[in-house]
């Protein structure tokens, strides 16, 4: 089917909020998983370690990966695409697709379709092909295939282009290994893996080798199937009192992504795309369509909703409901076949996390959502400041960014027990130790709670919010060794000491 | 189950599924628990964290553990062991900071994780059935002096003890923190 595709390049750097035209690099566990064009000219590549990346590119600057963030920056585009053609598919934050005929026949050619898309989004690029996947690799070149030349235009691109998601994106990778895979038996362009015959690459490499082979032959991923699913498939909830808040709606969501994926189970059916309808209580209505390159789990399902809730509630005044969300539908608007999905040998995302995420949920159950923890590292001077604990499922980024300088910090090691307690912290005389304004300590510190003072550092002083009366602290925090081996972080306020943490 | 180099020669066969370790007091059992955890998260191994409330999340982070597969639950109430034995179903490291475990419910927990094939650790306090007890036997920092400096790394001098004391206790000497934050040997 034609396709059209719209590509924001580098989309995680463009939604972090840092001026993409410098350096700038998304990192995740450590490594690079977007980078702006500045950054790759001075050798910053993705899967790069990222102190590899900083040596590669002075000046970088390095953003945490939020997915959350790049699909609500993503929604003004999707509705900016929206305006021009309403049955627009978003695959995932930065790509959008849509079928091509009516609106290139609306605007009187593909040419005036393309220009009218790129001036609503100036930073995308546009790819027209016969098949999705080619067009989103049309759209890297911003080139239009003409029909019926999808084929020779696949035939010199590396068979890397398979994995066009990403190791992060939709389908895990499977697509990416096998693309390593054909690698090493020296198919090295999707020309070569096309020229071989269809019966024999289903043998060797199973359904996602036949997958690859369609692909690469420019057909669809699927056989098209005109199957429209039964209307009885579709879940929708009422939210009574009205849900305002995005992550109340997500755990919603949630339960409500697992009812429509029963439904599914129960026909041997899988959905590939589906469509999200909000309404407010005011009446006003919000649907997009999500497409997924392999199919929708509950939890993939669960969290476009969130995303897509998170662009509408935090949108621009005028576009945002006006009232909290009252009713949410998901409609299954393209249903296939379940195959069944083959567990990963060696661990993989397979049953472990699947357990793993099953046990979480009955103890949230148990004990309430707020019992069962996940740890974000913030930004954030003293240890205690340094980490935000979040109720598990409930994600989300470090609300302060910590790669960033905050002058006073206490330098690395982390201590690992961060708890408080006071202290007292005695010179020889028996005197509380005092720290003068100069962050002076007028006689050393001879006992901490009675037990003798091995060494300990100069005091770093700390004065946070001195532009506020009302809210300004001025500390001092010192580290202390006692001769039993305990190593404290000790801080003064007013003359009292107090334990902050321990490096235990 | 995996564990850092470092600690290879203490747990030569790695974290063996279905046992359980205990790590009694002393300075240094946060960071050696840390340590212990990395080696298995690093594998892609599910951990959690129970009992603990003061656990540094970004010492952990700075070990090597991946966040995003460490839950915590810090304050589980008296209904602890219901909760140890919930999460001993479906992940594969459990840590537990619980004062002075009754035996009996020891012994139970620790039949759970033989039998679902996943590691219990018992943090801070003598865990009544532990296959392998590891203790600090000594630390030194290093990089703080007399007013001046700040704590940079620590040596650390681990042994571990089988079974009732039926194997010849092991012992090693690494950085625990060193300079990175993780083990080293």
């Amino acid at each position: 089917m034609r396709t059209v595709v719209v590509w924001c390049p580098d989309w995680p750097v463009q939604a972090s909020g840092v001026d993409p035209a410098g350096p700038v690099a998304v990192v995740h566990a450590n490594r690079v998983v977007a980078c702006s064009a500045a950054a790759r000219a001075e050798g910053v590549r993705i899967g790069q370690r990222r102190r590899q990346a900083e040596a590669a590119c002075a000046g970088l600057a390095s953003v945490a990966r939020d997915p959350d963030r790049d699909a609500r920056a993503f929604e003004p585009v999707v509705a900016a695409v929206a305006a021009i053609c309403p049955l627009v598919e978003v695959v995932r934050p930065g790509l959008v697709a849509f079928a091509a005929r009516g609106p290139s026949r609306f605007f009187g050619g593909e040419a005036t379709l393309i220009h009218h898309l790129l001036s609503a989004v100036p930073s995308g690029r546009v790819g027209i092909a016969d098949s999705s996947f080619a067009a989103t690799l049309a759209a890297r070149q911003g080139r239009v295939v003409p029909p019926g030349e999808t084929p020779e235009f696949l035939v010199p691109l590396p068979v890397t282009a398979l994995d066009v998601s990403g190791p992060e994106g939709p389908g895990q990778g499977e697509m990416g290994e096998l693309a390593g895979l054909f690698g090493r038996l020296g198919i090295r362009t999707l020309g070569q893996l096309a020229a071989l015959p269809a019966p024999q690459v289903l043998a060797r490499f199973g359904g996602a080798g036949a997958a690859a082979h369609r692909l690469a032959r420019g057909l669809e991923l699927r056989p098209l199937d005109a199957r429209r699913p039964p209307d009885d498939l579709t879940v929708s909830v009422e939210l009574d009192p009205p849900v305002e808040r995005v992550d109340t709606a997500a755990f919603v969501a949630k339960a409500l992504a697992d009812r429509l994926h029963e439904g599914l189970a129960e026909h041997g059916l899988q959905c590939t795309l589906v469509r999200i309808e909000a309404e407010s209580e005011h009446g006003e209505s919000f649907s997009r369509c999500w497409r997924h390159d392999g199919t929708f789990a509950a939890a993939t399902l669960a969290e476009r909703v969130r995303w897509q809730l998170d662009g509408w509630i935090s949108g621009p005044v005028g576009q945002r409901p006006t009232a909290g969300v009252t009713l949410l539908r998901l409609v299954p608007e393209e249903v296939v076949a379940d195959q069944g999905s083959q567990q990963g040998f060696w661990g993989g995302v397979a049953e472990s996390d699947r357990r793993a995420a099953r046990v979480l949920a009955r103890l949230q159950g148990l004990l309430g959502p707020d019992a069962v923890l996940t740890a974000v590292v913030e930004g954030g001077r003293a240890p205690g400041e340094r980490v935000r604990a979040v109720a598990w499922g409930d994600g989300g980024g470090p609300l302060s960014p910590p790669e960033l300088p905050w002058p006073g910090r206490v330098p690395p090691p982390a201590p690992t027990l961060v708890s408080g307690g006071p202290a007292s912290l005695l010179d020889a005389a028996g005197e509380p130790v005092v720290v003068s304004g100069r962050a002076e300590v007028a006689a050393a510190p001879a006992t901490l709670d009675g037990a003798a003072v091995v060494s300990w550092s100069a005091p770093w002083p700390c004065h946070e919010r001195w532009w506020d009366p009302e809210g300004q602290r001025r500390r001092a925090r010192m580290q202390v060794v006692t001769a039993d081996g305990r190593a404290v972080l000790l801080a003064v306020e007013q003359g009292r000491w107090s334990v902050e943490a321990v490096y235990d | 189950m995996p564990v850092v180099p470092a600690l290879a020669p203490l747990l030569p066969q790695g974290l063996q599924r279905g046992s359980t370790l205990a790590l009694p007091g002393g300075a240094g059992r946060t960071s050696l628990l840390l340590a212990l955890l990395a080696g298995a998260s690093g594998s892609g191994a599910w951990c959690a964290v129970v009992g603990m409330p003061a656990l540094g999340a970004e010492a952990a982070a700075a070990a090597g553990i991946d966040l995003g597969r460490l839950a915590l639950v810090p304050d589980p109430g008296e209904r602890w062991p219901t909760v140890v034995a919930a999460l001993l179903d479906g992940i594969d490291v459990v840590a537990v900071g619980i004062r002075r475990p009754r035996p009996a419910d020891a012994r139970r927990l620790s039949a759970r994780a033989r039998h679902q094939g996943a590691v219990l650790l018992g943090v801070g306090s003598a865990w009544p059935e532990s296959d392998v007890a590891l203790r600090v036997a000594g630390a030194e920092w290093e990089g703080l002096g007399r007013g001046h400096g700040h704590l940079r790394r620590r040596r650390l001098d681990v042994e571990a003890t089988g079974r009732r004391g039926a194997d010849r206790p092991r012992r090693t000497s690494l950085w625990l923190p060193s300079d990175s934050g993780a083990a080293e040997g």
